[in-house]
């Protein structure tokens, strides 16, 4: 290691940061309960936020928290809370040959995108961003800027979809779909009673899914 | 310029996907699937902003904003048809979804 600079200290511990975090979301001591995933991808959305604003990318750090820790995860641990799982609903722990199989499969794409990165990126220099010409680089009036006359049909676009979305989650989560009252008939379904209002599972079946 | 080497910007993104990768295809929680899935779209954009850093194009960064954007509506309606699915099944397990095998 020649000579550590105080940029890659806080690089590597922000990155360490964010992917122990990412991994106690999957392995057991946290993973097991959801609600305790959920809040270590919180974790790890932070310390990527971190290194966004290291990377000088000021607009994109901020709207990482905005957006990803403030609003998604936010529906996120909603919608556990609401579903009320616990660490009992979790007992998938047991090792079975179509998960080894996964997981020799993701570390091999791993392994290729290694290689990869390490073929395209040896030598590679970065900007100086102290010159002039890089003064408004990643700061919140040039992303807005550029989102407002380069990629304005985009942009456009983007809000139609959240549009989209937004109604499409209304009508999904929306209580009594015809459909599902159809399939609700079948034999399958009746031994599975629909939810209470708070869509308590124990509850309905506490009281006979009654309303 | 920075002295954060882009190929170790990229391994960190790597390392990230890989881990988002093995939570989507190893664990059966459809709820834990779609977080494995914002952490993959995480590294996707670290990859973004790193490739932006080091070529100075802000370009990578409104990309970058796009898939915030693109992730927060799949949240969105992925968490409805979660509930959905829970409010027919009673279960976030897709090993137990399997309707259309009857």
């Amino acid at each position: 290691m020649p000579h550590v600079t105080g940029e890659q200290i806080v690089f590597y511990l922000l990155g360490g940061g964010a992917v122990l975090s990412a991994a106690s979301m999957l392995l057991p001591p946290l993973g097991r309960n959801p609600i305790h995933s959920a809040i270590s991808l919180i974790v790890s959305l932070f310390f990527l936020a971190g290194l966004y604003a290291l990377l000088s990318a000021h607009m994109l750090s901020v709207l990482q928290i905005i957006v990803y820790a403030g609003a998604v995860m936010v529906l996120f641990t909603f919608v556990i809370m609401l579903l009320n799982l616990g660490p009992d609903e979790l007992q998938d722990t047991r090792i079975t040959p179509g998960r080894v199989a996964a997981g020799i499969l993701a570390l091999f794409i791993f392994g290729k995108l290694t290689t990869a990165i390490q073929l395209t990126t040896a030598g590679a220099q970065g900007v100086d961003l102290s010159d002039p010409s890089y003064a408004k680089f990643g700061t919140v009036p040039e992303v807005g800027r550029m989102m407002y006359t380069t990629f304005l049909v985009p942009f456009e676009l983007i809000s139609v979809l959240l549009l989209v979305a937004a109604v499409g989650a209304v009508v999904l989560a929306k209580r009594s779909l015809k459909y599902v009252d159809q399939v609700q008939q079948t034999p399958a379904a009746k031994e599975f009673p629909p939810a209470d209002e708070d869509g308590d599972a124990h509850d309905a079946h506490a009281h006979g899914g009654g309303h | 310029m920075t002295t954060i080497p882009l190929g170790h910007i990229l391994l960190l993104a790597a390392v990230l996907f890989g881990i988002g990768l093995a939570g989507v295809v190893t664990r059966r929680n459809v709820l834990v699937m779609l977080m494995s899935v914002e952490v993959m779209l995480n590294a996707v954009n670290l990859t973004l902003v790193g490739f932006a850093r080091y070529n100075g194009w802000t370009e990578g960064h409104v990309l970058a904003f796009f898939i915030i954007a693109v992730a927060a509506a799949e949240a969105a309606v992925g968490l409805a048809m979660v509930l959905a699915i829970f409010r027919l099944k009673q279960t976030t397990y897709v090993d137990e979804l399997r309707l259309l095998k009857r």
